[in-house]
């Protein structure tokens, strides 16, 4: 095992960043038009880093995989944004969020990093509001904030439910701003299958057009990657479908170390599952957990009553009793893992999956009495419509039904201070990396971490690896560009053809979904991660003898695309069972039952655990990396939400 | 549930397409109508032939991408909703279903019910924006917006540019996905400056990409799945007549 280390500045924390912006290299305005940086993925991160860069002059080229750019992941965000602003002047610092992160992280994130971040985040509100972002605002006029998830200042921007729809229009017409001047081009369906990679240099990618099939080399100085995070591992999740490990993977593959890849967030507000083949889950912002209570039937004999006809005494509002001081404002993982643990009990509402009542009540009926209809209808008037859509229920008369689903994952690619990862020339930002969340993420954090990447931290330290590095030219014919292509085209041929086939990519996503929810989901065991290890070994075997995919490959093909997908998922899946094992500590949203106390509290180990797990790829045993975590300004401390 | 669908099928632009006629059984109500769809591709799979191509990414009426007319509807004849929201229980009495692609000249069809809508990006490309640098905004709290144009600028902004506006009209029209991101940054202090520049480069672009014109069919709002209204062509012919 050896040690990686995050280059990182010293000194005191409020002046790194300014200290290192200083000490980065930059390039002359005249000089960027002949740098060439290819970002694979239009969401949040990817797009604000396209029109940051493109607006300084550099080449960009960009792809992603949808048929617009605006349709990336990040639209699907609803409840809001995190900035220190402290328009509320409720107490609020850039120390203050940088302290929340950690803390909620359980002490598992890098102090640098975290404090850059919340330094940022004020920016970033002042950015979008510029870009014409409709944010909530009072009658004043001013900027309106909420309390979200479980922190005890309002410090969330958010327009009604659709903060991450707002957000990335506004990056979305950023870039395509940009994309009116030459410098920079985005195709979009087209998906990136692999890494080129020159003198141990990142210099390029080899992309498949989904629309023809035809795959094709593009080379660069550099590489940035915001692909997006991972939770479509576990196949229902609340991501959309398409969104996958394979960008990552491949870099994987291609020397660049995967860190917490068992760090994942599962949501505990999610629209429970009503049929076995349901093919994804939805999310209900977390935002409504600040008025809606969560309660089950204390007796089972109550499940498949009618809400309304249970009595009061009868309901158990379950997180005020067993979390007084946060109560339904529990953290995710904490409210999750109670809901589950009333679920196995039995005492879930909804219908039987496999078995199993998989609900609890989110009950509205005490802020509709107190603030009436039309404020609650303000509020959260697009989420209750949501709601009724899915399950043809009405949330104004009858309590909603939740369920924990897979959400955010934490873990992706290892990167410094630089957000660049172990391979030299390859950035990874937003979802994609690992950087600032350490072992779970607060509410209203990915997107302001996604924007920060993208507009303030990569345009800066992309310019520095430019400056710094003199490249050679490599063209299409460079021996390691066809080599690439070669590998691309022979896999896919793989692909299609194997040698039993019987089973389309469905059928295995599923399996490999089963396996993780039950062994490295909500909670996780040695003997059932060892299992686990073992299946999906044998899964990923069998997939190369019985994965079947018909059409052709020179063709929009949707089945090849899952089937690529799948593959890539099934590695990591075993990759996150290995972390999960190796980690022998109960902290944030990765829950040992070994390593948690007789009320289900995580027993984080900081002697043993105190560092970020960077795993190598190497082709008979992934190799652990560790990176110490230090903690010079906040002392950690055992989180207890009781 | 049981259904007869029938289901165009074309290998892309250059050749003709046409209805394909399926059978599928045993659906629960609460299945949605995409994954009706997807067990039907895994039947297709199951006999090897080639699946059906239709676009979707998030399944929560979000990101767009959904499509398809449905029994003559763009979106399904429900109110308010994108393809991906709707569930078979909301087809109860119509057994036998015809799925189409969106069909307008400015959207080619690129394989059996998927659409190309780059012209889409290409008319917000032309000017759809704010004219701001990165990096050097002011703090967002010295503008100001007034509570009420906050909300309606937030009105139009939610349109997920599905096209079913354009896939509806007559004309093949897109002035109401322009006129929405017109009216959106023109509510806005930030966005009123640029507005006449704006309105004309979009809609010459909307032209230029083979869109026809609007003549008040008003046919767009009905189906709009985020509710735009028309309003906002009103509010759009405003800033290009003051011009
Ligand atoms: C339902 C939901 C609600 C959420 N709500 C909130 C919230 O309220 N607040 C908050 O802070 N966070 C929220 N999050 C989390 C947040 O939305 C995401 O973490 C964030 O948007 C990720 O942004 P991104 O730019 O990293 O990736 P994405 O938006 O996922 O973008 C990924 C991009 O990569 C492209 N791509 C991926 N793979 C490839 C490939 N192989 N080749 C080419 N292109 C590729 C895609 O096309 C896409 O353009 C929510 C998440 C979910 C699921
Ligand atoms: S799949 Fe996203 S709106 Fe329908």
């Amino acid at each position: 095992m050896s040690s990686i280390h995050a280059k990182d500045p010293t000194g005191p924390l409020e002046n790194r960043w300014e200290k290192h912006l200083f000490n980065l290299s930059l390039i002359a305005p005249q000089n960027r038009k002949k740098h060439k940086v290819i970002v694979i993925g239009t969401g949040l991160a990817g797009a604000s880093l396209c029109a940051t860069l493109g607006e300084a002059g550099y080449q960009v080229s960009s792809f992603c995989f949808q048929d617009s750019p605006r349709r990336a992941h990040s639209i699907a965000a609803q409840g809001g944004i995190n900035s220190t602003k402290n328009y509320q002047n409720d107490g609020d610092s850039v120390w203050r969020l940088f302290y929340d992160t950690i803390k909620g992280g359980d002490f598992r994130a890098r102090e640098s990093n975290v404090y850059r971040l919340a330094q940022l985040s004020g920016n970033i509100i002042d950015q979008a509001v510029a870009q014409g972002v409709p944010f909530a605002r009072e009658y004043s006029g001013y900027l309106a904030n909420r309390s979200f998830g479980g922190t005890q200042v309002s410090r969330t921007f958010y327009a009604r439910g659709q903060t991450g729809q707002q957000l990335l229009l506004g990056a979305y017409q950023a870039h395509s701003r940009q994309l009116e001047n030459d410098n920079v081009t985005h195709q979009s369906r087209s998906e990136m299958l692999e890494l080129i990679m020159v003198d141990d240099q990142a210099r390029g990618v080899v992309v498949r057009d989904l629309v023809s099939g035809e795959v094709s080399a593009h080379t660069a100085d550099c590489v940035v990657l915001c692909t997006g995070g991972y939770s479509n591992v576990f196949y229902l999740s609340t991501n959309a479908k398409g969104c996958n490990t394979s960008a990552t993977w491949r870099a994987y593959k291609q020397g660049a170390y995967f860190a917490n890849p068992s760090f994942t967030q599962i949501h505990p507000t999610c629209v429970p599952p009503t049929v076995e083949n349901q093919s994804k889950l939805t999310l209900m912002s977390e935002s409504l957990r600040n008025d809606g209570r969560i309660w089950a039937p204390k007796n089972s004999a109550d499940c498949t009553k009618n809400p309304a006809d249970i009595k009061e005494e009868d309901r158990d509002y379950f997180l005020e009793r067993m979390y007084p001081a946060f109560a339904n404002l529990a953290p995710r993982d904490v409210a999750s893992r109670a809901v589950k643990l009333i679920c196995d009990k039995g005492l879930g509402v909804g219908s039987k999956i496999h078995g199993k009542r998989l609900g609890v009540y989110l009950d509205f009926s005490a802020i509709i009495e107190k603030l009436g209809l039309d404020a609650v209808a303000e509020k959260y008037g697009n989420l209750f419509d949501m709601y009724s859509s899915i399950t043809g229920e009405n949330p104004y008369q009858t309590p909603m039904k939740i369920y924990p689903a897979p959400h955010y994952t934490m873990g992706g690619l290892w990167v410094d201070y630089n957000l660049m990862t172990t391979v030299e020339g390859l950035f990874a930002g937003g979802e994609a990396n690992f950087s600032d969340h350490g072992a779970n993420r607060l509410g209203a954090s990915a997107l302001m971490q996604g924007l920060a990447d993208g507009y303030f931290i990569l345009p800066k330290t992309v310019a520095n690896y430019l400056a710094q590095n003199t490249l050679t030219e490599v063209d299409d014919a460079h021996p390691q560009v066809v080599q690439s292509l070669k590998a691309v085209k022979e896999r896919i041929q793989k692909l299609m053809n194997a040698p039993q086939p019987k089973y389309s990519p469905e059928h295995f996503h599923q399996k490999l979904g089963g396996i993780l929810w039950e062994a490295c989901g909500m909670s996780r065991e040695a003997d059932r991660l060892k299992q686990a290890i073992v299946e999906i070994a044998e899964l990923e075997t069998q997939f190369w003898q019985n994965i079947k995919v018909t059409g052709i490959d020179n063709d929009l093909n949707q089945t090849l695309e899952r089937a690529g997908r799948v593959v890539d998922f099934i590695e990591l899946g075993k990759l996150m069972c290995q972390d999960a094992l190796m980690r022998e500590e109960s902290c944030g949203a990765h829950a040992r039952v070994e390593y948690l106390t007789e009320d289900g509290e995580a027993k984080r180990d900081d002697n043993e655990f105190s560092f970020v797990g960077a795993w190598e790829f190497m082709s008979e045993q992934p190799k652990l990396h560790k990176e110490q975590l230090n903690y010079e300004f906040i002392e950690p401390t055992v989180r207890n939400y009781k | 549930m049981n259904f007869t669908l029938h289901i165009w099928r074309q290998k892309n632009i250059n050749i003709a397409g046409d209805f394909v006629t399926y059978k599928i059984d045993d659906i629960d109500e609460d299945t949605s109508f995409l994954e009706m769809l997807d067990q039907l591709n895994e039947q297709l799979i199951a006999n090897d032939e080639d699946c059906i191509v239709f676009d979707y990414d998030c399944r929560e009426g979000i990101c767009g991408a959904c499509s398809l007319v449905i029994n003559g509807y763009p979106h399904g004849d429900k109110k308010a909703t994108t393809t991906c929201q709707l569930y078979m229980r909301d087809y109860k009495h119509q057994t036998e279903l015809w799925v189409e692609p969106f069909r307008a000249k400015s959207f080619p069809v690129i394989k059996d019910l998927t659409v190309d809508r780059s012209s889409f990006d290409n008319i917000i490309q032309s000017g759809g924006y704010i004219s701001v640098h990165t990096g050097a905004a002011p703090d967002a709290n010295t503008v100001l917006v007034d509570k009420p144009s906050a909300d309606e600028a937030f009105n139009s902004a939610t349109c997920i540019g599905c096209g079913a506006c354009v896939a509806v009209c007559p004309n093949a029209s897109a002035t109401l996905y322009v006129a929405a991101k017109i009216t959106h940054l023109s509510l806005l202090p930030q966005g009123k400056i640029e507005e006449k520049a704006r309105a004309q480069k979009m809609l010459n672009q909307m032209q230029s990409e083979g869109f026809g014109s609007c003549s008040n069919h008003r046919h767009c709002e009905r189906v709009c799945p985020k509710g735009i209204t028309v309003s906002n062509i009103s509010k759009m012919n405003q800033i290009l007549a003051w011009s």
